[in-house]
């Protein structure tokens, strides 16, 4: 399809613009000597050349995304509606507090609902998505010690399952990371994190249910054994769809969490989002939490923490992301959010026992929200690779699940369903996976080859990270 | 599978060329690139860096995942191969002559394995 900058006539253009509303200042011998150059089209070429794009991508409306550890479910339109009221987008940050008490109120209740699931007492909106939230709940992790003049502690132990913006963040925090390996079930090496732990120990990061879909039941001996060691152990909320109204990080030991509103709360995750990463803490961290907290019951204000490790973000994160978040946890309520979790927990085991007649599940048991399935003998007897399986899907509609990770499991496939899809849907997939599978044995040469029927067949992706074409050439 | 005579091998799939008894090139062999896959980036440390035995120095990038590339020698950065850093495909393509460093004032070394051994060890994986 035709590039927006190639639809671009010279003198064309459209209304769609509100006049300028401010006045024009001219910056003299700073301004720009060229004129921009934004394409010139019509109105009609702008809506069709956006109607193409959207035809093109794949998102939750469009189809099945079992994106695993993203939690791609459906975002209800409700959120969308409070997220709009004028309340909420009209406002300035800078505005006097009295004269957005109702912002205050979403903030302080939404607090108190995620503090509530998670067993945590205090939270903070700043964070702009989850790598951002572990990065400022590693920082609320270093002022701790830091109090405690504690300035030996400088390792951050991560497992090997661990997804990989634990460990990045872990380093730009200005720690060292010790990786520990996992047991043959995929939980933590309860001996090699006996080993791992000591004196210079910052802290542990951990996602339970772990990366392979499975609930690490010694957890309370791992939270356990890091505190004995001097540490705090931070959660990694990827995974929390599996246990609303379940069980809880602070209840499991959890000092600091983060959550991704994106997943778990229904609101929108990629295509820039934005996200949301709030991060939670015990009482005894609450003093380091980046920016202000609302404090107050009506009115509400606004409160720096004495010892805050300053702001994150600029004024209260994604707040219109929590508006929406809000709006989920208050419609399904305590009831609500427990049968979520157990539907997406189901949905998952429904698919795993279904699939694995054909498909291999390295960890054949009870899984959480999600599962792992390796094509390694696939791959070898047949040459048919999970990246071949993955593409195949595109050509059913269906969005690939999470490829090669885990990293300790070959050849792998994530799979998260979500609760939102219908047993009709789940049906349904398990037959595209299906016959897939079979035509990988028949002919594997066209699922070697897929997508067939997408706008674009298989990309060169090794080409294109090597020699990414990022921008339009202009012929002058 | 290449795995040429006159070079040492390390259980991480590093080979090592010993110009003399403490320099030596180091690269990553051919089951090591085989199994990345097609390499799009290289990481590679600064000239004067101290590696250490067992400790990662530098990193490869697949279109699948970042992995880790563990020096098998403690010593200096004499040198670093600045052309792999445009063309990380020569990995793929000529795995033994795309050295990544040259390490000097070699002073602690992994228990390396000559060709024949390191043949055979591939074949326990």
């Amino acid at each position: 399809m035709k590039l927006i900058f190639e639809r671009s006539v010279k003198g064309r253009g459209c209304s769609v613009l509100p006049e300028c509303e401010v006045p024009v200042w001219d910056f003299g011998e700073y301004g720009r000597k060229k004129e921009l150059r934004l394409p010139e089209v019509s109105e009609n070429d702008i809506s069709r050349h956006y109607t193409e794009l959207a035809k093109r991508t794949h998102g939750v409306n469009d189809g099945f995304y079992p994106l695993g550890s993203c939690t791609m479910k459906y975002n209800p339109k409700i959120n969308e509606r409070t997220a709009a009221n004028d309340g909420f987008t009209g406002v300035h940050p800078l505005q006097p507090e009295h004269t957005v008490q109702g912002c205050l109120e979403v903030l302080k209740t939404a607090e108190q609902v995620f503090c509530e699931i998670t067993g945590m007492d205090r939270m903070t909106f700043q964070p702009a998505a989850g790598a951002h939230g572990e990065f400022t709940g590693l920082l609320l992790i270093k002022a701790y010690h830091d109090s405690r003049n504690d300035g030996k502690r400088t390792k951050i132990i991560v497992p090997d399952s661990a997804h990989g913006t634990n460990p990045a963040s872990a380093v730009m925090a200005g720690y060292t990371v010790v990786n520990i390996p996992s047991d043959p079930d995929g939980c933590v090496d309860l001996q090699k994190l006996r080993e791992a732990v000591g004196e210079d120990t910052a802290g542990l990061m951990l996602t339970n249910p772990n990366t392979v879909g499975l609930f690490d039941k010694n957890i309370l001996e791992i939270t356990r054994i890091v505190h004995d060691a001097g540490g705090l152990v931070y959660y990694d909320g990827a995974n929390l769809n599996a246990i609303m109204g379940v069980t809880r990080p602070g209840d499991m030991g959890f000092d600091v969490i983060h959550l991704n509103l994106h997943k778990t709360f229904s609101t929108p995750h990629g295509g820039g989002g934005p996200g949301s990463g709030p991060v939670g803490c015990k009482d005894f961290l609450a003093r380091f939490l980046p920016s202000v907290q609302v404090e107050g019951d009506g009115p509400y204000t606004f409160v720096r923490q004495p010892d805050s490790i300053g702001m994150v973000k600029a004024f209260y994160g994604n707040f219109l992301v929590v508006v929406k978040a809000l709006t989920y946890a208050l419609m399904l309520g305590k009831d609500g959010l427990w049968e979520a979790s157990r539907n997406a927990v189901l949905n998952a085991n429904y698919l795993m026992e279904k699939l694995a007649d054909k498909y291999k599940m390295p960890y054949r048991r009870t899984c959480m929200h999600e599962f792992v399935m390796s094509l390694e003998q696939e791959h070898e007897q047949i040459d048919v690779s999970a990246m071949d399986i993955a593409k195949a899907l595109l050509d059913y509609g269906i969005h690939p699940p999470t490829m090669y990770f885990p990293l300790i499991v070959a050849e792998a496939l994530m799979v998260e369903p979500t609760e939102t899809e219908s047993k009709e849907n789940l049906d349904e997939i398990i037959r595209a996976f299906e016959e897939i599978y079979e035509q990988a044995r028949t002919n594997p040469e066209a699922v070697k080859t897929a997508p067939h029927v997408t706008p674009v067949g298989r990309l060169d992706e090794v080409q294109a990270a090597r020699k990414p074409h990022l921008k339009y050439s202009y012929d002058e | 599978m290449n795995i040429p005579k006159e070079l040492k091998y390390a259980k991480s799939h590093e080979w090592l060329f010993f110009e003399d008894e403490t320099t030596a090139r180091i690269g990553l062999t051919d089951y090591a690139q085989k199994e990345l896959g097609d390499l799009v980036f290289v990481n590679l440390p600064e000239e004067g860096d101290e590696v250490t035995a067992g400790e990662s120095f530098a990193d490869v990038e697949s279109v699948k995942a970042v992995s880790d590339v563990y020096s098998p020698v403690s010593g200096t950065v004499a040198a670093i191969h600045e052309e792999l850093l445009d063309s990380p495909e020569s990995i793929n393509e000529q795995p033994y002559d795309a050295w990544l460093v040259r390490v000097e004032n070699i002073t602690d070394q992994e228990d390396l394995m000559d060709a024949a051994e390191y043949e055979a060890y591939l074949e326990e994986l």
